[in-house]
């Protein structure tokens, strides 16, 4: 069907999952950098669920992606509000500074 | 086919190049455009899969909703990014050790087991796959096979809605709100009163 194997689709998602990875891990403090590297790492998950469907023939990886897109709009909305809540008690986004978010 | 090939290798170049900017940048406005860029090739790469229809959703959901909505949390809240950004380099020998070894492992895994010579279609529920248009057919098995599963998400669509709102919901104490049945019920008799002062005298 195409010229290109799976094999290339699961490294570019293998790529964008170590790339999230990696920024959860350089950008410690900054919760908004956190929160784009827990998206990359899901567009990584819906890379290889959707390149598996289409090389394997079925189409369910196609709607388990469209759930995974719907699972990281609901958690970029929860995140980003308690990030606003954490921002108007602190006054800062520091990521060493949310444990004093317990109650 | 050659096109086919150099838009793949364009479109997952400038994804992986932009997914590298957007944790690297040093303002996070920057961040949020790359983000958009990525997944606008993402989605690019999706059409080339042929998966139409999610690539169109990407954009809708991703670009129009998500990156829209993390644009505006950065640009509201009021953030020293330059305290933010100490210790970047203090963590980076050990986070490229660590996706060294993530992205060996995984090249391992892909490289061993042959998926080009898998043959998985026996197990595959749907093969019509190719017989039919994307967005046809990711509707007929979504609002039947996994009809519940559907509305499970729109449960949980509901439910961040309801939490982020009573998150961010806040009661002001001091303002100074008009109340319309007090002003109603003032009785035009008190409101002014003539009192005789003493001359000297307070009130």
């Amino acid at each position: 069907m195409t010229s290109i194997a799976l094999e290339h689709f699961l490294f570019l998602g293998a790529i964008i999952f170590i790339i999230g990875i990696l920024g959860i891990f350089l950008n410690k403090k900054n919760v908004i950098i956190i929160l784009m590297s827990i998206e990359l790492i899901l567009l990584s998950v819906n890379i290889n669920l959707i390149s598996f469907s289409v090389y394997l023939g079925d189409i369910s990886g196609q709607i388990f992606a469209m759930f995974t897109l719907t699972v990281a709009a609901a958690e970029a909305a929860i995140g980003l509000a308690i990030l606003v809540v954490f921002f108007r008690n602190l006054g800062s986004i520091e990521v060493q500074q949310i444990n004093k978010l317990r109650g | 086919m050659i096109i086919y090939t150099l838009s793949f290798y364009l479109f997952s170049s400038v994804a992986v190049l932009s997914a590298l900017m957007v944790i690297s940048a040093k303002n996070p406005v920057h961040s949020v455009l790359f983000l958009i860029l990525s997944f606008v090739n993402a989605s690019g790469l999706f059409v080339l899969l042929g998966a139409e229809f999610l690539a169109m959703i990407l954009i809708v959901v991703y670009v129009g909703a998500v990156a829209v909505l993390f644009l505006f949390v950065v640009m509201m809240l009021d953030i020293n990014f330059v305290k933010l950004r100490k210790g970047f380099l203090q963590y980076l020998p050990f986070g490229a050790l660590l996706g060294i070894v993530l992205m060996v492992e995984l090249g391992i895994l892909f490289l061993t087991k042959n998926f080009s010579q898998m043959s998985l279609v026996e197990y595959s529920q749907f093969p019509e796959i190719q017989s039919t248009e994307n967005t046809k057919l990711l509707g007929a098995v979504l609002y039947t096979k996994y009809f519940f599963l559907f509305q499970l998400s729109g449960l949980i669509l509901l439910v961040a809605m309801i939490g982020s709102i009573t998150l961010t919901l806040r009661q002001r104490g001091k303002s100074k709100k008009q109340i319309v049945s007090n002003q109603n019920n003032v009785d035009s008799g008190q409101a002014i009163v003539n009192k005789k002062i003493k001359l000297g005298d307070g009130l």
